[in-house]
């Protein structure tokens, strides 16, 4: 009755977080999917590690595979959380997908030392391209749900957070952003042409 | 409907381990009455390593006795679990030491109601003291001082036994390493109450109840227990359930009878439920284990604060819940693991889909079964325990 760990390499917005996660710390990943940050910064890092995620399949995936996750929703169950519980709170593409973002970001860096955020940026070039000339919503290969039954109902711009952030009271100790091939640009001294060639962003942040 | 009318059934020697518990240090139960020198029957499965590391407590439900992984010697059935006990299962007696008990007020040879009272010589009956799912776990902290177990590895149960799962983290934090409770609560329901009421006045209305003393009478209430046990099946099951197995097809008959025969399978089903019931079950323990669950509140005993029930506990948590459980719906477990979140406990919770009802938990149930395995092989690696 074993079931053998995978271990394979993670998605690169996956990398950028684990890098800015100190080894042996207390990590919580909200939204963790079938736990490939968590199974990694476990086995690499040796932290220790608990998820939360909304999917039955991604929940069984997890516990099946040995990791400490729960069933829940960013939305409802993080206020059960104690202040200070975790040294980093990672919530990892899904930030557009809750019903109250705002909430969520106030909860990560309340249960949390450290928040981590990473979210798809919606004025990436090619977005702002597409809706320009097609004037219909856009579509990628990483956004390719229909307007109608997308799971992503708040999504932002980079410039959009660090407002956001800047409005909230918190500091954003790093950010960056990932262009389509993966190369990173720092966001803080370039948010211009960060927000026009990122992809997606990577925000470290504390209260 | 067979009904014995006498329990001729010897529950003191069955195949199993019998240990006089008490002797020099009573009992203090919940209710102010102290026991000493009192047997509780155990069954054990597998070997305890040299550093007593691998022992894994089973605790089971209302019903349930300590034949977990082995055929029922009065029924001839397969243990309750024995589909997730046993060599190279899930809980696996080659790599764990397994320990069930039956519990306080049980009727498979542990003190009961149907024991003898050594004051006066005769079955206790109502005199034996209203016993707590604390006094369950009591009892069993002593007997595991008595097999030198400081800590277990894993204490797991469904139901009535996921109750006295989080009583033994609430009591001995430290000596519990993984917990799983399943399908269970923290406090007992308005409904679950309601539903054990009407159990338990179905006995104490059965002529033979005779007050509790019916063994005095050579008699037993068995129509009583048998429609307690009927009413409680259906709040194990789910509508879903009963119609995928019974729907309204008709008991070996072309149509309905303008009687009160058993014209449906569902009834017949029920009816063979009961009868089967009463051959191997005490109508006074019945009484007396639904009035344990129905008095299990942790959170009133924490101040109606639940998270402090668990404050400080190292313990890793695998909290499960089915969807077709209306008996120990999904929310019960949700607070639970919010109570555990409150205070940054280790924990895990998944609920499983299953069209079962509160039952699935015994079923072969494959998604339950991998979340089940995957959870204990993380703990044992965590606990260093050899594959």
């Amino acid at each position: 009755m074993t079931n053998k760990l995978r271990r394979k390499a993670i998605r690169v917005d996956l990398q950028i977080i684990a890098d800015m996660i100190d080894s042996d710390s207390r990590v919580l990943d909200v939204g963790c999917g079938d736990g490939a940050l968590l199974d990694y910064l476990t086995h690499f890092k040796q932290v220790d590690g608990r998820g939360i995620e909304l999917s039955t399949e991604g929940v069984n995936a997890c516990v099946s595979h040995g990791l400490s996750v729960i069933q829940g929703d960013a939305d409802t169950d993080l206020a059960y959380y104690p202040n200070g519980a975790f040294d980093y709170v990672v919530l990892s593409q899904t930030l557009q997908a809750t019903s109250n973002p705002k909430d969520v970001l106030e909860n990560l860096v309340r249960i949390g030392k450290r928040a981590i955020v990473s979210f798809p940026n919606f004025a990436h070039w090619w977005l702002r391209g597409y809706l320009l000339a097609q004037g219909r919503m856009p579509k990628s290969k990483t956004l390719s749900d229909e307007w109608y039954d997308t799971p992503n109902i708040h999504f932002c711009t980079i410039k959009d957070f660090v407002v956001l952030c800047r409005g909230m009271g918190i500091t954003v100790e790093k950010s960056i952003a990932l262009d389509k091939d993966g190369t990173r640009r720092r966001i803080q001294g370039g948010l211009f042409s960060a927000n026009l060639l990122g992809q997606q962003a990577v925000f470290l942040l504390r209260r | 409907m067979t009904v014995p009318e006498t329990l001729s059934i010897d529950t003191s020697a069955l195949p199993c381990h019998y240990v006089t518990l008490g002797a020099e240090d009573p009992l203090r139960l919940d209710c102010g009455t102290e026991l000493g020198d009192f047997t509780v029957a155990y069954q054990t499965y597998g070997e305890l390593n040299d550093e007593k590391s691998n022992a894994v407590l089973v605790c089971h439900a209302l019903t349930g006795d300590q034949f977990v992984g082995d055929t029922h010697p009065i029924t001839k059935k397969p243990g309750w679990w024995e589909v997730i006990v046993g060599p190279g299962k899930i809980i696996d007696t080659d790599r764990y030491y397994v320990i069930c008990p039956n519990v306080i007020g049980g009727c498979m040879g542990t003190i009961g109601p149907k024991e003898i009272n050594p004051a006066t010589g005769q079955p206790w009956g109502l005199d034996f003291p209203v016993i707590t799912i604390a006094d369950m776990v009591r009892v069993q902290a002593m007997l595991l001082d008595h097999l030198g177990i400081d800590s277990l590895f894993a204490a797991i149960g469904g139901s009535m036994g996921g109750m006295q799962v989080l009583e033994w983290v609430a009591s001995y934090p430290e000596r519990v390493f993984a917990a799983l409770p399943i399908a269970t609560a923290a406090r007992h329901s308005a409904q679950n109450i309601s539903f054990h009421e009407v159990g338990r006045q179905a006995i104490m209305a059965d002529p033979d109840w005779r007050n509790g003393d019916y063994r005095l009478h050579g008699v037993r209430p068995c129509r009583g227990l048998a429609v307690a046990r009927m009413a409680a099946h259906i709040t194990y099951l789910s509508e879903a359930a009963l119609t995928r197995k019974f729907g309204r097809r008709l008991q070996d008959r072309e149509a309905v009878t303008f009687g009160f025969d058993a014209d449906f399978q569902v009834e017949s089903y029920l009816r063979r439920q009961g009868g089967v019931f009463v051959e191997r079950f005490d109508a006074n323990s019945y009484l007396y284990i639904t009035r344990a669950m129905d008095y299990f509140d942790l959170e009133a005993r924490y101040d109606g604060v639940l998270a402090d029930a668990f404050r400080g506990a190292r313990t890793r948590f695998c909290v499960l819940s089915f969807t077709s459980d209306w008996c120990y719906p999904t929310e019960e477990s949700r607070r639970i693991v919010r109570a555990l979140n409150a205070v940054a406990a280790n924990v895990s919770f998944a609920e499983i889909v299953s069209d079962c009802g509160h039952d699935a938990f015994l079923l072969d149930e494959p998604e339950f079964h991998r979340v089940l395995a995957g959870f204990l092989d993380g703990a044992a690696d965590h606990r260093g325990l050899p594959r």
